[in-house]
């Protein structure tokens, strides 16, 4: 594992190269592509060396393409509405961008209410833009007003890890107690149980193994969930 | 920017009730405060007090000027604080914001206008010169109750500072450097203390002592008491529309007169711990 500093130049290179999130691919003047770094972090790639990203950790959400994120309407703006997803700028969500939504049926939302949706544009020129269905198939797949629960803010990184399939946080708060979730990759964890002391208990774990905080790691969590009062 | 936006409706719908169950989301009880960290630095009057993850970093240092034609025998105590965006990303360089404006005053009424400091002992020689003592004050993290953090943070800085030794003969004044002889102590009356109350527009719903970022924002009033740990009360503040009844506030003040002992025992452990840990050379 190497680390890389913004501006340094990566040697990835394969027939068919993909490139992640930190990566540029930049054409210099002898007419050869050149990789740079754009953040500061662990460069990282597949088996294969197709696939290279670099992994780090932040508190601001850079809006990309197809990410699923939890935001807070913040005001209403002719046909849709402007939505908080904590990047450097409101994103725009159409009121047409719902599942069975049409001119004359359109889903009402409040100011302050919470959306789970997904990033349709992210352009550094442009507004973000956010869609709550899926525009093949216009079903929900999942997305839409998140009604009632809470919002735990967390480190980008901690996100990421509670969406990774193999991380035990979920399925072991999932078999202490029932347990919602809607997990936005804006540093942002919807979350809901009957029992608003389990809804505590869980935002409280999520504290605790934050990367960017006290980081206590597995043991140190199921130490501290025995402590609690659940 | 210009406002920050304010808390979505579920998040304000769950804080509400789960606060009429006396549960917070941090797991406190209501009249609970968060533990303060004191860490001081290399320096004497550089101290950084941590409540949570709010963080406060105070410094103080001392300078000879002459005085005001007003007070020939007193010493000045300035307080410099800004919120700038490094605490949090809601707060904006520039024009200071409502914030800003409370928690100058506040700070100015507790360490200043309360005679933490004794003025006078601040002075060397009459109308001539006299100590000026700069207190600054970085707020490096908001997670609610910056006030009482950068309060507490003030007057350990202020505690743990010492000026240079001066010597007056006759008209000539001598300061001493630290290496040649000990610096000393300010002279302090007094040690206050800052607590932050905050209520919520359900009136059945309980007063909670340190309110963090989220319940501050959605809290409908806040109370801020100053006072020490003898019991003397040194400004009481309430910001906010809720009104309160007199038996009420007799309460909240017993709440603090015990956090202030507490808070005192805890400050003057720290100091003593980091006095021991110090060493001062004389020759």
């Amino acid at each position: 594992m190497t680390s890389v500093l913004p501006g340094e130049v990566v040697h990835a290179q394969h027939v068919n190269l993909k490139l992640g999130p930190g990566l540029l691919q930049e054409a210099s003047v002898d007419k050869e592509n050149v990789i740079i770094s754009t953040r500061a972090g662990d460069l990282k790639h597949t088996a294969n060396n197709r696939q290279w990203w670099v992994e780090s950790n932040s508190w601001r959400y850079i809006p990309a393409p197809q990410e699923s994120v939890v935001g807070t309407v913040i005001a209403r703006s002719g046909e849709g509405y402007r939505v908080d997803i904590g990047s450097a700028h409101m994103a725009s969500l159409d009121g047409l961008a719902f599942e069975g939504a049409t001119k004359r049926n359109r889903p009402n939302l409040k100011v302050g209410s919470l959306v789970y949706a997904r990033v349709s544009l992210a352009h550094k020129d442009m507004e973000p833009e956010l869609e709550c269905f899926d525009a093949q198939t216009h079903k929900a797949e999942g997305f839409g007003e998140l009604k009632g629960g809470f919002v735990v803010r967390c480190s980008l990184k901690m996100s990421r890890l509670l969406l990774d399939p193999n991380y035990f946080l979920l399925p072991f708060l999932g078999s202490k107690f029932p347990l919602d979730a809607a997990i936005g990759v804006n540093g942002r964890v919807w979350l809901n149980s009957q029992d608003p002391r389990h809804v505590i208990a869980a935002a409280r774990c999520i504290e605790k193994l934050d990367p960017a905080g006290e980081n206590v790691g597995e043991e140190g969590l199921k130490h501290f969930l025995a402590t609690l009062d659940i | 920017m210009p406002r920050p936006p304010s808390p979505s409706i579920p998040e304000k719908d769950f804080l509400f009730s789960t606060l009429k169950q006396n549960l917070r989301l941090d797991g406190r009880l209501p009249l609970e405060m968060r533990q303060p960290t004191l860490t001081f630095g290399p320096e004497l009057g550089w101290v950084e007090c941590a409540m949570g993850k709010t963080r406060v970093l105070a410094q103080v240092d001392g300078k000879m000027v002459k005085p005001t034609p007003e007070r020939p025998l007193e010493g000045i105590i300035t307080i410099h604080s800004e919120i700038s965006p490094m605490a949090s990303s809601d707060y904006e360089p520039g024009r200071p914001s409502d914030e800003e404006v409370t928690m100058t005053r506040m700070l100015d009424k507790v360490l200043r206008r309360s005679d933490a400091v004794d003025k006078e002992s601040l002075c060397v020689l009459a109308g001539q010169r006299v100590w000026h003592i700069r207190l600054t004050i970085h707020c490096l993290a908001d997670a609610g109750n910056l006030l009482d953090c950068a309060c507490l943070a003030g007057i350990v800085a202020l505690k743990h500072f010492r000026r240079p030794e001066v010597e007056v003969m006759g008209d000539e004044v001598t300061v001493h450097h630290p290496s040649e002889r000990a610096p000393v102590p300010l002279a302090m009356h007094h040690t206050p203390y800052c607590f932050t109350f905050a209520y919520f527009p359900d009136p059945a719903t309980q007063a909670i002592l340190d309110p963090s970022y989220l319940e501050q924002r959605l809290s409908a009033g806040l109370l801020s008491i100053a006072l020490n740990a003898q019991r003397e009360l040194c400004v009481v503040q309430k910001a906010g529309g809720v009104p309160l009844a007199p038996d009420e506030i007799m309460r909240i003040i017993d709440v603090a007169v015990g956090k202030a002992k507490e808070t005192d025992k805890l400050v003057e452990d720290r100091l003593r711990e980091d006095w021991a840990g110090r060493h001062v050379e004389v020759r």
